[in-house]
């Protein structure tokens, strides 16, 4: 068990990091990494816990006891894998701890504890392992979380991308609070806390092939702070989504087809950086399909969509936000968004990934 | 982006298209030939600006949905083998060949790569001077100059591990031949812009004396499209029929003369299968012979490789305007963008599934009213 | 066909013998084969296809064809058209005033 009282940390430095001893004698993840033995041990004992600042040693094992305030809890799980693994604005890492941090944020929860499972690819460079686990140390203390239990395995070289990462988060949920895609109505007005397609387009800048130079970088952030402000103002508050793989298209529609309702959007409403606009245009994609790790959409009774803007804007995460659609009763379950010219288009979510291309 | 925006002004947008329907008397039928400005037409919504007597057809000219099946079907036999890297448009990876696509062929360990430019194919080949890297050479003339000079820089270079599979396609043989088409209803066209910065436009005009039909060479921006869209009706409406340029930022007459330059040197005209449609003669590209050694067909011998495509998909029809994607058996039922049967239901674009997806907003509306 | 996009030439050099450039579109940048524009230079912009700058675009004519395009808004303002023609105009966004 680990102690679940607060260990407070020292301030992170991460530039000056070496590897301390034994961990040196290998630059690189061996199978023996996952064996269970010597070797796995130091890995927790001096990459993993010194990251996570949770120093106590007895989290080796193989569950933690939790007391938790209240007894509504919201429990999430996500696995991660991307490529590359570390992108302008964050890594593997920080979406492995941003990810179940939102996941849990969209139910209205608190979220409290994450536990983060490893599969390591035999031959990964140690320093790339600790790059990653220092920045979801980082993400897990910035965004007032606990690592609180983990496992690591490692896979044969050519069996796996360097890393894949799970993690499950629990948070708890306050009495009365009950938000969810299903509730929308008729009526209601939706919102964006920003700008979209940042991390998707900071990804795509990287990959072989297509790669072009840019100073966009990934919005990846926790996002339950945020979540809190909005709730105080809009208690009423249907429905959140953070809109990660296939973009604020998928997440609408599955809100639209959850509550059947329609939906409509301004498409000139909705905020997009130019250089991901431009990258947008230069592959053929469209932000509305671009992922997303650090923005919401939350749709709210009209009556509170201004007060609800009014506390987007005024929070860091939440600088762009802005009132982009309604749902409607015509056109139940589909998505329909209004043109630069004023027409119409239907947005259906994607059969399958984004590619560019060329038509 | 300058150059971009200008050109999607909401308010000017709607002018041109009060204009267009303050010309129109009659019922029209006008196809963009151009599949990317189908999409912009889809995207934008601009049929929806047009007054209910103009109809648009969308044209064969998506190189994506008339690559022949036969091509694909060799293009995922040739990506299947061990020793290939092959790489490819985004867009084709979905297309359906026979039993599978480029997808499935990943998933069962076949090296597909997604690339920008062809040029970046080349840079695999040199990075891997012992894997056999092809490139999936598709498109109509706008994409061909790339294609051209990655074979070109491959020769000059001595890359003997790279090499294309070529189905190029070009845009007068098809109209051309869909004029001849007995049950052709296009009675006007916009021509592909891009296409034409690079072709230019001496070849349209005795298209247009010959069959009496008014060309109009159209960009891709909303106002583009409805300016172009506004060209054609004005011609149609006074009996006209000669070949106009309402995208002179980009277009000459003449085209670009160093591409078409290595063009000739790079490819020969051949009769090319358009999927759906069929054969039309000299309406396609193959390379030359002095860059033989770089057809991936030869290389790979799938030559024998033939394949009958299915009788129940009748894209062909559809892109050439005789039918609308509803009049087809399978529309919806067997075929839906998750289950395309043919290309056109593949791309969000094709016209097939612009109808599936608009088409059931339009019900639903009418359901709730 | 043929999605080109254009982009403004902001160097120029070569590379494996080939005639390149970097482009920017609007905040990125991109290396394209500058080898079809023998004459273009740094400054000029270009529409670019699958990594390849296949025209110059004219400043002049798209000067022209935008000061066309308001005059035609202008005259349709004049002659106060639309509406008594049976065309129904798009459903209009119902966002919240």
């Amino acid at each position: 068990m680990i102690d679940t009282e607060t260990v407070t940390p020292s301030a992170p430095s991460f530039s000056d990091w070496a590897c301390p001893l034994p961990l040196r004698d290998y630059p690189t993840i061996v199978l023996g990494h996952g064996g269970g033995g010597q070797l796995s041990a130091e890995l927790v004992e001096h990459l993993f816990l010194p990251a996570f600042g949770t120093a106590d040693a007895a989290s080796l094992s193989d569950s933690t006891v939790l007391t938790l305030p209240g007894t509504r809890v919201a429990y999430s799980t996500d696995s991660f894998v991307v490529k590359p693994l570390i992108f302008p604005g964050g890594s593997i890492g920080t979406l492995a701890v941003h990810g179940t941090v939102n996941d849990l944020a969209m139910s209205g929860a608190t979220p409290l504890v994450l536990s983060a499972g490893f599969i390591l690819e035999e031959g990964l460079p140690m320093a790339t392992l600790a790059r990653i686990v220092q920045d979801m140390g980082a993400a897990a203390r910035e965004a007032g979380v606990r690592i609180v239990t983990g496992d690591t395995k490692v896979v044969e070289r050519g069996k796996g991308d360097g890393i894949y990462i799970n993690t499950s988060g629990i948070g708890v949920v306050p009495a009365g609070r009950d938000i969810g895609p299903s509730r929308v109505r008729t009526g209601d007005v939706v919102l964006v806390s920003g700008t979209i397609g940042d991390h998707g387009m900071a990804i795509m800048s990287q990959r072989e092939g297509l790669e072009f130079e840019t100073t966009i970088t990934s919005d990846s952030a926790a996002l339950h702070t945020l979540v809190a402000e909005l709730l105080v103002a809009a208690p009423g508050t249907r429905a959140l989504r953070d809109p990660t793989r296939g973009g604020v298209a998928s997440s609408l529609n599955e809100i639209a087809r959850a509550s059947n309702v329609g939906i409509v959007v301004d498409e000139e409403k909705v905020p997009v950086r130019g250089p991901v606009r431009a990258a947008c245009e230069l592959l053929g994609l469209d932000p509305f399909f671009v992922a997303n790790e650090g923005k919401l959409i939350a749709i709210v009774p009209a009556a509170e969509a201004e007060a609800a803007l009014a506390a987007m804007q005024a929070h860091p995460l939440g600088r762009d936000a802005a009132i982009i659609g309604a749902a409607v009763e015509t056109h139940p379950g589909m998505l329909v968004s209004r043109t630069g010219i004023g027409a119409r288009r239907v947005i259906t979510m994607q059969i399958g990934e984004q590619l560019p291309r060329i038509c | 982006m300058k150059y971009l925006t200008e050109f999607r002004d909401g308010a000017i947008a709607q002018r041109i298209a009060a204009e267009i329907r303050q010309i129109t008397t009659r019922p029209w039928a006008i196809m963009e030939v151009c599949g990317g400005q189908t999409h912009s037409i889809l995207r934008n919504g601009i049929d929806q600006l047009l007054p209910p007597e103009i109809e648009l057809i969308h044209g064969p000219g998506c190189p994506v949905c008339v690559t022949p099946l036969e091509m694909i079907d060799k293009a995922l036999a040739i990506a299947a083998r061990p020793e290939v890297i092959f790489c490819s448009f985004g867009d084709m990876l979905r297309v359906p060949g026979t039993d599978r696509d480029l997808f499935r062929v990943k998933s069962e360990g076949g090296d597909v790569r997604v690339v920008y430019s062809p040029l970046d194919a080349v840079a695999l080949a040199r990075k891997h001077p012992d894997r056999q890297v092809v490139f999936f050479g598709i498109g109509f003339e706008t994409t061909a100059p790339a294609n051209a000079m990655a074979v070109h820089l491959a020769k000059k270079e001595g890359l003997k591990n790279f090499s294309m599979l070529v189905s190029h396609v070009l845009v007068p043989p098809a109209i051309d031949a869909i004029m001849r088409s007995p049950t052709n209803r296009v009675q006007a066209f916009l021509a592909a812009g891009h296409v034409c910065s690079v072709m230019g436009f001496w070849q349209y005009p005795p298209l247009a004396s010959q069959h009496a039909v008014p060309i109009v060479i159209t960009g891709f921006e909303p106002l583009d499209v409805l300016e172009g869209i506004r060209c054609t009706v004005r011609q149609l409406e006074s009996g006209e029929a000669r070949v106009e340029n309402a995208y002179a930022r980009v277009v000459t007459f003449d085209g670009n003369q160093p591409a078409q330059a290595l063009l000739e040197e790079v490819f020969a005209v051949t009769d090319r299968a358009w999927r759906g449609i069929g054969v039309i003669p000299k309406s396609g590209w193959r390379l030359s012979d002095a860059y033989a050694d770089y057809d991936a067909e030869h290389r790979f011998d799938v030559r024998d490789i033939r394949t009958v495509e299915s009788p129940k998909c009748r894209a062909g029809e559809v892109l050439q305007g005789s039918i609308k994607p509803t009049d087809c058996g399978a529309f919806g039922s067997e075929c839906t963008p998750r289950t395309p049967l043919g290309a056109t239901m593949v791309s969000s674009e094709g016209a097939c599934a612009a109808y599936f997806n608009y088409g059931r907003v339009v019900q639903l509306e009418r359901v709730s009213a | 066909m043929c999605l080109a996009v254009p982009g403004r030439i902001a160097d120029i050099f070569e590379e494996h013998g080939t005639r390149m450039a970097r482009l920017d579109f609007g905040g990125i940048q991109k290396t394209v084969c500058l080898a079809y524009l023998p004459d273009a230079v740094v400054g000029d912009y270009a529409i670019v296809h699958v990594g390849f700058a296949i025209s110059r675009i004219d400043e002049a004519s798209a000067m022209e064809t935008l000061r066309h395009f308001r005059e035609l808004g202008i005259l349709e303002e004049e002659l106060g058209e639309v509406a008594d023609h049976e065309y129904s105009a798009p459903t209009p966004c119902p966002l919240p005033t």
